[in-house]
């Protein structure tokens, strides 16, 4: 293989726009994807196989066969998990990543997410931190991330958003029914509802439609092409400079480094199986929380022999998604439109300034529902089958609203992604094990989530009202999983700087939702899209023709 | 409003001709069988879980689970996506018989309903794991896609007033209007 500027490690939502960056200021690109390029011909808008029910197995990877992880419950006791397992906190192996199928919420951080342990003070038992860089460092690269991946929405009803430059390219959607309804009542309680920003073409954008509005939504390919991620944006835009390649189906094995410590490349397994090594002046890592901290964990050297990064065991450390919390509200007269993507309406009210609470979370109703996402969803004491359950299902399905939301996760030192000492994958590379749980504080502001969410669908006119959530005895991670390559100041505490470099590498960098020093109140993806932006910007200005002097 | 009679100001006659052949490559995968035609299933296996599949969705005006293409379904994902589940089924219908043989001194597919009920509820009691893996895979069968072999002729989402997916020319409506006609 020919040796290039930047090898490149996931083309997903952070790597695709690293490719893009790097390909246009004229470096040369190899771009490394575990998965396949679906398009939007591969929607199939297949109810039971897809990212978000995954009953006969995943859409857009990874596949059951050959990728296993273990899961240590609270008990201690280990269990292999397949990639359709809720406890294998999976998001996706497919060029795009998580945005090739996601619900395209497209939401910028505030300042205060950045700023956690300045304003709330440490919760016993967390690793709650700052992040070493500001709202304000990351402006432009979220309004670029808005502009060159396509947002559709509207800030413009709420107080509380952060400070911005310029609107979003694209207006929201039309209302559908359920932001008829719930809009008065935010506004009878006081709040500021919002039409939810989206990565999602609400009039033609980048060349691309708008949005037909069907129910196959969030877990589905766009059969229409309306909904943006990396791969109907900037990796187009990557390969057509002529800088970059992109080879899929390589699943990568380790960092190579030489005998000075410095990365030289990266080893793989390509797409027949066959081991090959990509040379490179720097290497990416754009993983995913888990699946980067494993490849970090597995680049073990005399140099580094618990792996790159990893010479504080931080590497994995603060694994964090968003528990999720809400209510359930049923009505009397009909809620149901059948117009997607569903999810309309939100208030950021509830993020932050409650006291006693460390932050809190932004609530939005939820996206369109498919039948089979309700049959759980019926009142309580509705039998969970039989003639009464079926007719339940009738009644209720199109009188229902949920509303529920992200909750800022708590961090804790000892959530963490470590590699299992027994399980490999197909190709004999040993797995993510994922260990840990929830913060109690976390849980105790999703209660509080929960009720607010319900005073609001009482508020609509909900007849009855069921709490979502519950404390679930799983780390929380999934399609919003981070926190796994802290950034920070300081190598004992955190593995990358604050231009995601790795503390003792300096060609090795690792870009996306691992980096978070927490995961805000928000659907994490615009955040992890400026963050790449944000770290392209300080490669591209620090590279010098054969190497990078940053 | 619905929706099953229109789909937002275009017409289903508009789209016969895509209709018609997205309904002609679903049918293939959803035939009903003939006896001795399953997959994994043994005709008497069949019959056992067909009762308890129709006392977790019983027919009203709309279908029941088995009437939907739910065993179709549960077999043919037993030899596909639910291969592991293979000694579950086997072993918890042949339980399920067993019960039903020593508290009604018949097997489950001759119950009168009443007791047919009465034994999935003892089923659900005393062998929870596979009442589980049963309920929930009926419930896969009935409301998901009609691709799988289940939710024949999209009965499930016929009964809860859906209608067919929508097409491709909906981007070009506004769809918060009343649909113009």
């Amino acid at each position: 293989m020919k040796r290039v500027n930047a090898v490149v490690v996931g083309a997903g939502a952070a790597g695709g726009i690293v490719a893009k960056e790097l390909a246009v200021a004229g470096l040369s690109v190899v771009l490394l994807e575990r998965g396949k390029w679906y398009t939007a011909a591969d929607c199939r808008k297949d109810d039971l196989r897809n990212q978000r029910n995954s009953q006969l197995g995943n859409a857009f990877g990874p596949d059951d066969e050959g990728n296993p992880r273990v899961w240590v419950d609270a008990k201690g006791v280990a269990h292999t998990v397949l990639a359709s397992e809720g406890a294998y906190s999976n998001n996706a192996a497919c060029v795009g990543g998580g945005t090739l199928s996601w619900g395209a919420q497209a939401w910028r951080f505030m300042p205060q997410d950045f700023r956690m342990r300045s304003t709330y003070g440490v919760p016993a038992g967390s690793s709650l931190e700052d992040w070493p860089i500001t709202y304000d460092d990351l402006e432009p690269y979220y309004d670029k991330a808005e502009h060159e991946i396509g947002v559709s929405g509207d800030y413009s009803g709420t107080p509380f958003h952060a400070p911005r430059k310029r609107p979003l390219p694209m207006p929201p959607l039309p209302p559908n029914r359920e932001f008829g309804i719930l809009e008065p009542a935010a506004k009878r309680l006081g709040l500021h509802p919002l039409h939810i920003p989206m990565a999602r073409n609400s009039v033609p954008y980048n060349g691309r439609g708008p949005c037909m509005r069907c129910r196959w939504c969030v877990g589905f390919a766009c059969e229409v092409d309306a909904k943006n991620g990396s791969q109907n944006t900037v990796i187009p835009v990557a390969l057509n400079t002529g800088n970059c390649e992109l080879h899929t189906q390589c699943q990568v094995k380790e960092i190579l480094t030489d005998e000075r410590g410095r990365a030289r490349g990266v080893s793989y397994f390509d797409e027949r199986g066959r081991l090959q090594e990509q040379l490179a002046d720097l290497v990416i890592v754009s993983g995913c929380a888990t699946e980067s901290a494993r490849l970090l964990l597995n680049s073990r050297s005399k140099l580094y022999p618990d792996g790159i990064g990893n010479r504080y065991d931080q590497v994995g450390r603060n694994l964090q998604g968003h528990y999720y919390s809400g209510a359930m509200g049923y009505f009397e007269d009909e809620t149901y439109d059948d117009i997607g993507p569903g999810a309309s309406i939100a208030v950021m009210d509830y993020n932050h300034g409650t006291p006693g609470m460390c932050g809190g979370g932004m609530l939005a109703n939820e996206f369109i529902r498919l039948p089979i996402q309700m049959v759980d969803r019926m009142p309580k004491d509705t039998p969970r089958w039989g003639l009464v359950h079926k007719q339940a299902m009738r009644h209720f399905f199109k009188r229902n609203i949920a509303v529920m939301g992200p909750t800022q996760q708590i961090p804790m030192a000892d959530a963490r992604v470590t590699l299992d000492p027994d399980v490999r994958d197909k190709y004999g590379i040993p797995v993510v094990r994922i260990s840990g749980n929830v913060h109690p504080h976390t849980f105790e502001i999703g209660a509080v989530q929960a009720q607010r969410a319900e005073a609001w669908l009482k508020e609509a006119g909900a007849s009855a009202t069921q709490l979502t959530g519950g404390m679930p005895e799983v780390v929380s991670a999934g399609q919003h999983q981070a926190g796994t390559c802290r950034m920070g100041n300081d190598p004992r505490s955190s593995v990358v700087d604050r231009t995601c470099r790795v503390h003792d590498v300096d060609n090795v960098f690792v870009i996306d939702s691992s980096v978070h020093v927490n995961n805000g109140g928000f659907n994490p993806g615009l955040t992890i899209m400026a963050i790449a932006y944000y770290a392209s910007d300080a490669l591209v200005k620090g590279w010098k023709g054969e190497g990078y002097r940053g | 409003m619905d929706a099953g009679n229109k789909s937002h100001g275009v017409t289903r006659r508009q789209f016969v001709a895509v209709g018609t052949l997205g309904t002609a490559v679903m049918a293939a995968g959803c035939g009903p069988k003939a006896g001795a035609e399953w997959e994994f299933l043994t005709d008497a296996q069949a019959q056992t879980l067909k009762a308890i599949c129709d006392q977790i969705i019983p027919q009203d005006d709309f279908p029941s689970a088995s009437e939907a293409g739910v065993l179709n379904y549960i077999d043919r994902q037993l030899v596909r996506h639910y291969r592991p589940h293979q000694d579950a089924y086997r072993d918890g219908l042949e339980q399920a018989e067993a019960q039903s043989r020593k508290r009604f001194g018949n097997p489950l597919p001759e119950l009168a309903a009443a007791d047919q009920l009465a034994a999935v509820t003892d089923l659900e009691r005393d062998h929870h794991a596979f009442f589980e893996l049963v309920r929930n895979h009926t419930l896969e069968g009935f409301y998901g896609s009609p691709r799988h072999g289940g939710n024949r002729d999209e009965a499930s989402w016929m009964m809860l007033g859906l209608g067919d997916p929508p097409l491709l020319g909906r981007a070009q409506y506004d769809l918060a209007k009343e649909p113009q006609r």
